[in-house]
């Protein structure tokens, strides 16, 4: 029952070595001050015992030199980390470009992933090693957690918004994938396996799963089932907007505003529809919330994500070409 | 025959209930908390009795997720932000700044019936079904999912609230107004200085929890879309509500702690306070910077990483006046003339212990170690380091210094170095493997764990029961004392300050003659110097 018990977590993946070395640093720190502390109350209380009933300490009322020095080396110690730390955290949520992209769902009390071919896993994950791999999350429910930490990566899975976490994998192996955010009964049930695989290994895995329609096919349709292609059209008499080319380009909306076509805002647009109207159109379309279900959303955005790709038809074009820099993707 | 002092100035049940002497009402919070502190640590002990095996086969789930959020919400609520200022701060600042009582006495015990009442909304809850919602609410999870009473024990929450507000003003009105002739500021107590700290942060802090715990029964209740999205809410904005509060909270537990540990280190090394405005100022910094860090609850909820880094930066910062203090309190206890009876005992086992809780906070500071370690027991062994291992370190060593004062009785001090050892050792033996769990990667609030968690939680529960005995024990002397306990006189310790000087235990006026205050506390190479008294 006792066997197999680690003191400390493997390192799978390229941020784990990143995330230890600041937590080493800081055990360093803390371990050297508080053993010093400790070795000087100790010393202090041996050396200064009281030898008589009336004995009293001696009158010293301060150091200006000395509070300054335990002020300015402390401080200057917590800047490192906080630098350190920033730098690590600030590269744990950029994911690079061209990295695979997975989708996660989180709901009580499971883990649902959809890759981009199509293959459906639950409470496991199947990655390659040496590729980096970016989730993009969303909750069914309440909130939630994705956390491997072998990898040293986590990110709360949020109902509402979208999430996204990235990692390399290092090394093939099974590793614990853990619902770190309580979320009701089953909470410490919520936790599953990421397998990471050699990436001949994980290619013949992609081929060998069942045959499934890929989330952009899943979401082509779902479009055409709830019907949205009554309205978005592709002409230029269409009551709604068009969709091709729209994503990742800048929206103009009602009022002179404007808002780039990310997931965010595709999903808002279905289950919020009168949240953001576009220029130009009438603010009629029903919401979707309660229709459609967190992963359906996914695959619509896939859908409307691969139109992105396509050139608009020059009659209607709402779009205006997003300008380039580090958006969020 | 005996003297009238405050405690047989009145006898019956009415005359407790009713009292406007501030030093009763501290008995009736003492009394009142206690009952809270048994009760939370009942549900602690069922928790970790579960967590012995990895298979979660003694409790339910559902039960096993009421027991952790009943612990927390009786412990935070109910314990640990009443324990020093409403038992040690209502005994002692009046008699401190050399005043017959508080500012307000009857709104001093309205404030404990007002405490009383929320508790009783809280065990009602507890009783009734019980919440599972873990102490931090968390929507939309407590407004459209969670079981149980969760409108009820946040009403509790809501109306213990205002027994906060009403002491912190209390405190700051009496400490700025009714201070003794010559009693300067910096005449003041260190003690007097972190509770007008603490004080501040009741007043500020508690009504945004109260309105945040009152929307969310207003979600649950009512339907009104506040937090839950799919009413149109954003839940992180609950986060950023609740932290506001709750972040600060944890100063409310750790500065009247550091305000014994400043008065019992200077008594038991017989030698004043080194730098006095440096300790006193860092509990002022504490309450301010405190304020402005609730951030780093969040890193991993989607925030702006600006945003993050702007919180890490000052939780790097709230920790320096932090460090301040512990610097100061060692350089106190060098060429002083140290004794180790037990009060000085749990002020070296909190400044050991609050070092390490401060030192690991450093790490969940740091933004790139948070990503791995948040929401994990690191986080559980950290701040119980602070609340446990700094706060009723303190509260404890506290109630040991000033008991023969409140009292008028003396308690064995062997059991009291006896306990006082082994909550030390329990106290480590629980909570440092739960470091080790926590980077290992276990997450908290887990009913069910991987066996290779095991050893550690094992080590974690035998501790906890170690630390249990030795919370146990100061129950049964410190009763004991009330009875056969040898009488105290005025200054059982050698110590200097104004509470020393008064008869232990006080007449019900504290003073018979007003003080006048020539000069600070704690100053032994000059006598008693406080003129006026008899």
């Amino acid at each position: 029952m006792f066997t197999n018990f680690p003191f400390f977590p493997e390192q799978a993946s390229t941020q784990a070595a990143q995330v230890d070395g600041v937590f080493f640093f800081t055990m360093a720190v803390t371990a050297f001050f508080s053993l010093l502390i400790a070795a000087l109350l100790v010393l202090f209380a041996i050396k200064y015992r009281r030898q008589d009933e009336d004995e009293i300490g001696a009158e010293i009322h301060g150091s200006l030199a000395l509070e300054m020095l335990w002020t300015v080396i402390p401080f200057f110690i917590t800047m490192i980390m906080f630098v350190w730390g920033a730098k690590v955290f600030f590269d744990a949520y950029r994911p690079p470009r061209g990295a695979m992209e997975i989708y996660i769902v989180g709901k009580q009390w499971m883990w649902k992933a959809q890759h981009m071919g199509g293959q459906k896993e639950i409470n496991e994950l199947h990655v390659p090693a040496g590729r980096p791999v970016k989730l993009m999350m969303g909750s069914e429910d309440v909130l939630h957690s994705f956390y491997i930490p072998a990898f040293r990566v986590k990110a709360d899975v949020i109902p509402g918004r979208y999430n996204v976490v990235w990692f390399t994998p290092t090394k093939p192996g099974r590793y614990h994938l853990f619902c770190a955010e309580y979320c009701g009964t089953r909470h410490s049930g919520m936790i599953g396996w990421v397998e990471v695989m050699e990436p001949n290994d994980f290619q013949a895995w992609l081929g060998g799963g069942r045959p499934a329609d890929s989330p952009a096919a899943a979401g082509e349709k779902l479009f055409t089932d709830l019907v949205c292609i009554t309205c978005h059209r592709d002409d230029a008499q269409a009551r709604a907007p068009q969709l091709k080319g729209l994503f990742g380009h800048t929206v103009r909306l009602q009022g002179g505003a404007t808002v780039t076509a990310d997931e965010a805002y595709i999903r808002e647009s279905i289950v919020n529809p009168q949240a953001k109207i576009v220029d130009g159109f009438a603010p009629i379309m029903p919401t979707f919330q309660g229709m459609v279900t967190e992963e359906q959303l996914l695959q619509l955005i896939a859908y409307v994500r691969s139109l992105g790709e396509q050139t608009p038809p020059p009659s209607a074009a709402p779009a205006v070409p997003a300008p380039p820099g580090p958006g969020k993707d | 025959m005996e003297t009238v002092n405050y405690l047989n100035n009145g006898h019956g049940l009415k005359s407790w209930l009713l009292t406007k002497d501030h030093k009763r009402i501290a008995l009736l919070y003492l009394v009142s908390i206690t009952a809270f502190f048994v009760i939370g640590g009942f549900f602690a002990m069922l928790v970790r009795l579960e967590l012995l095996t990895p298979a979660g086969d003694l409790l339910s789930s559902e039960t096993y997720n009421k027991m952790f959020t009943m612990h927390g919400v009786v412990m935070v609520f109910f314990f640990l932000i009443p324990s020093i200022p409403a038992v040690l701060g209502n005994f002692l600042i009046p008699i401190m700044v050399g005043a017959k009582d508080l500012a307000f006495p009857r709104i001093n015990l309205l404030s404990w019936y007002i405490y009383v009442l929320g508790g009783i909304f809280t065990l009602v809850a507890a009783l009734s079904g019980g919440v599972d919602t873990g102490w931090t609410f968390y929507t939309p999870y407590s407004t459209a999912a969670a079981n149980g009473h969760v409108i009820t024990a946040a009403l509790g929450v809501f109306i213990t609230g205002f027994s906060s507000i009403l002491t912190g003003l209390n405190f700051i009105v009496t400490i700025h107004k009714m201070r003794a002739p010559g009693l300067t500021w910096f005449r003041l107590p260190l003690f007097v200085w972190s509770h007008y700290a603490t004080s501040l942060i009741m007043i500020l802090g508690t009504p945004v929890i109260a309105i945040t715990v009152l929307l969310v029964a207003a979600e649950r209740g009512l339907h009104l879309g506040i937090f839950d999205p799919a009413l149109g809410g954003d839940p992180v904005l609950f986060q950023h509500l609740f932290w506001f509060y709750s972040h600060p909270a944890v100063y409310i537990m750790i500065l009247p702690a550091m305000g014994v540990i400043s008065e019992i280190v200077q008594a038991f090394s017989r030698k004043n306070i080194f730098g006095y405005s440096f300790v006193a100022f860092s509990s002022l910094a504490i309450a301010i910077i405190g304020f402005l860090v609730w951030g780093h609850h969040i890193f991993v909820a989607g925030q702006s990483v600006y945003a993050g880094m702007v919180f890490s930066f000052l939780s790097f910062v709230v920790a320096i006046p932090s460090a301040i203090k512990v610097f100061n309190w060692t350089a106190t206890i060098y060429r002083g003339s140290v004794s180790l009876e037990s009060p000085m005992l749990y002020a070296f086992g909190f400044i050991g212990l609050f070092t390490i809780g401060g030192l690991t906070g450093l790490m969940l500071a740091a933004m790139g170690i948070d990503i791995h370690v948040h929401d994990t027991y690191f986080v559980v062994a950290h701040f119980h380091y602070i609340m446990v291992g700094g706060a009723i370190m303190g509260y404890l060593g506290g109630l040991h210094y000033w008991w023969p004062k409140i009292s008028g009785r003396r308690y064995s001090e062997p059991w009291a170095k006896f306990s006082a050892l082994m909550i030390f050792v329990g106290f480590n033996l629980t909570f440092f493997p739960q470091f080790i769990a926590g980077y290992l990667g276990m997450p908290r609030r887990y009913h069910a764990y991987p066996p290779e968690f095991q050893v550690l939680n094992v080590a974690s529960t035998l501790g906890a029961s170690i630390l249990a005995v030795g919370y146990v024990i100061p129950l049964v002397y410190f009763a004991y004392s009330l009875v056969a306990g040898e009488k105290s006189v005025n200054d059982p310790w050698g110590a200097r300050g104004l509470e020393w000087e008064i008869p232990s235990p006080p007449p019900t006026e504290n003073f018979t003659v007003s003080p006048i205050v020539t000069e600070g506390t704690h100053q032994y190479m000059h006598g008693n110097q406080e003129v006026g008294l008899a």
